[in-house]
């Protein structure tokens, strides 16, 4: 037992560290520990993330946008490296612009998922970085893609990410059935972002969402107060 | 009157240091375990530290209520489980809940954790899979529920990690502490609550 204890690290609960006098954020990447969240209805997708950024305990952006534009129907949400994620989401915004033009036609949903895996998986040793990308076409529908830290992809109804997913997954598995219309959708996703935020230290902040269909999208903020409060105990 | 009931997942599973094997050692164990008439404790984390340190403290707590000539307090028990975890952090790698009725503050839940903290909550989760129903635990539990919500909102809550963690699994078993007693209930795998994606 003493060879195992030695080699696990100690799981301390610490009220503070012994140097508090120079802050380690200075030396720690920027980070989007995250809690993001895409879920298909029909007719179009809902996604959702959190906005904070964090290097190591400092907070750097509170009202971080994780949701980027990748093209007029196809939005992303980002996780893990902040430089990382903007870097392939420039990237892929950029050749799916090229394609689409090339094409004379919106660009498919699969299309930008496909940009993302190829390279997410190509460099996949260098890379930190867990994408959901979701959006409509006229082929498919609302669909929604996951291209997690590997490079893997798989398209799912509905998908989390992010270092505050874990504590929502048992959530997500019994309110999540198909059908759901899309306030239904936006509320589910609202509820699941503000339950992990409240148990993730790096989610936080305000609700940012964005309901995509053939119409056009809707983006909208769910402040402090307007964040769905749960009974505390 | 409010019936509290801990929570535990079930399955012991191994790692053995010298091979890269994982397997599971038994789909059955008991993780809940009696530490008195009306006090029972979960434990997570090694098995072998935690059996350890609740056979010590079942002998100290029943010392206890001998030389008080009452049972034991619910508090006193999760002390006895706190101090062994904290005199002794560097060795152990073990969490406890401990949960039980006495007469004098009625139905309480403790947590002792890793390091050795000791703090009462309502309601609390823990062991690997306790991380994917934290989201759930915090929507659903509303205080003052009946015994049978209870019941119902753990074996929900047990089934949503168990289909997450992969190595929770086989059998829960709940074990039901009010004043009148204790009742033990298994709910084998296949009778478990499921969900849309099963």
């Amino acid at each position: 037992m003493a060879a195992t204890a030695s080699m696990m690290p100690i799981f301390q609960q610490q009220i503070s560290s012994k140097n508090d006098l120079v802050p380690n954020w200075t030396s720690e990447e920027v980070s989007t520990g995250t809690t993001i969240m895409a879920v298909e209805y029909d007719g179009g997708v809902v996604i959702g993330a959190d906005s904070r950024t964090t290097t190591g305990a400092y907070i750097a952006n509170r009202v971080t946008d994780k949701l980027t534009r990748i093209h007029d129907r196809i939005y992303c949400s980002r996780s893990g490296s902040a430089a990382d994620t903007q870097a392939i989401a420039e990237v892929v915004s950029y050749q799916l612009g090229f394609h689409s033009i090339e094409l004379d036609e919106r660009p498919l949903v699969e299309t930008a998922a496909n940009l993302f895996r190829a390279s997410c998986y190509r460099y996949r040793e260098e890379l930190m970085a867990g994408i959901l990308v979701a959006g409509w076409d006229r082929r498919k529908g609302g669909q929604v893609y996951c291209v997690p830290i590997g490079g893997m992809l798989v398209r799912q109804p509905v998908a989390v990410g992010g270092s505050g997913s874990s504590y929502i997954y048992g959530y997500m598995d019994s309110n999540y059935k198909p059908g759901l219309d899309k306030n239904q959708c936006l509320e589910l996703t609202a509820s699941a972002l503000a339950l992990a935020m409240e148990r993730d230290g790096s989610s936080g902040g305000v609700i940012r969402l964005a309901s995509i269909s053939e119409d056009g999208v809707e983006r909208r903020v769910l402040l402090g107060d307007q964040l769905p409060r749960f009974s505390t105990h | 009157e409010s019936v509290q009931n801990s929570q535990t997942n079930v399955m012991l599973h191994t790692k053995l240091n010298d091979t890269s094997m994982e397997y599971v050692s038994s789909k059955t164990i008991n993780k809940v375990i009696q530490v008195h008439d009306q006090i029972f404790c979960c434990i997570a984390g090694s098995l072998a530290d935690a059996q350890a340190v609740t056979k010590a403290a079942k002998s100290h707590l029943s010392f206890h209520s001998v030389q008080m000539e009452s049972p034991p307090l619910v508090i006193a028990a999760a002390s006895v489980l706190k101090e062994l975890c904290y005199k002794n952090k560097e060795e152990l790698q073990a969490g406890f809940i401990t949960a039980g009725w006495d007469r004098k503050k009625g139905p309480q839940v403790y947590v002792v954790s890793l390091g050795g903290m000791l703090i009462s909550q309502s309601v609390t989760i823990g062991g690997s899979g306790s991380t994917f129903i934290y989201g759930y635990v915090d929507a659903k539990y509303k205080p003052d529920m009946t015994r049978e919500e209870c019941q119902q909102f753990a074996t929900n809550a047990l089934a949503l990690a168990m289909g997450r963690d992969n190595v929770s699994g086989g059998v829960v078993h709940l074990v039901v502490i009010t004043e009148k007693g204790v009742e033990h209930v298994v709910v084998p795998g296949d009778k478990l609550p499921r969900f849309h994606d099963e």
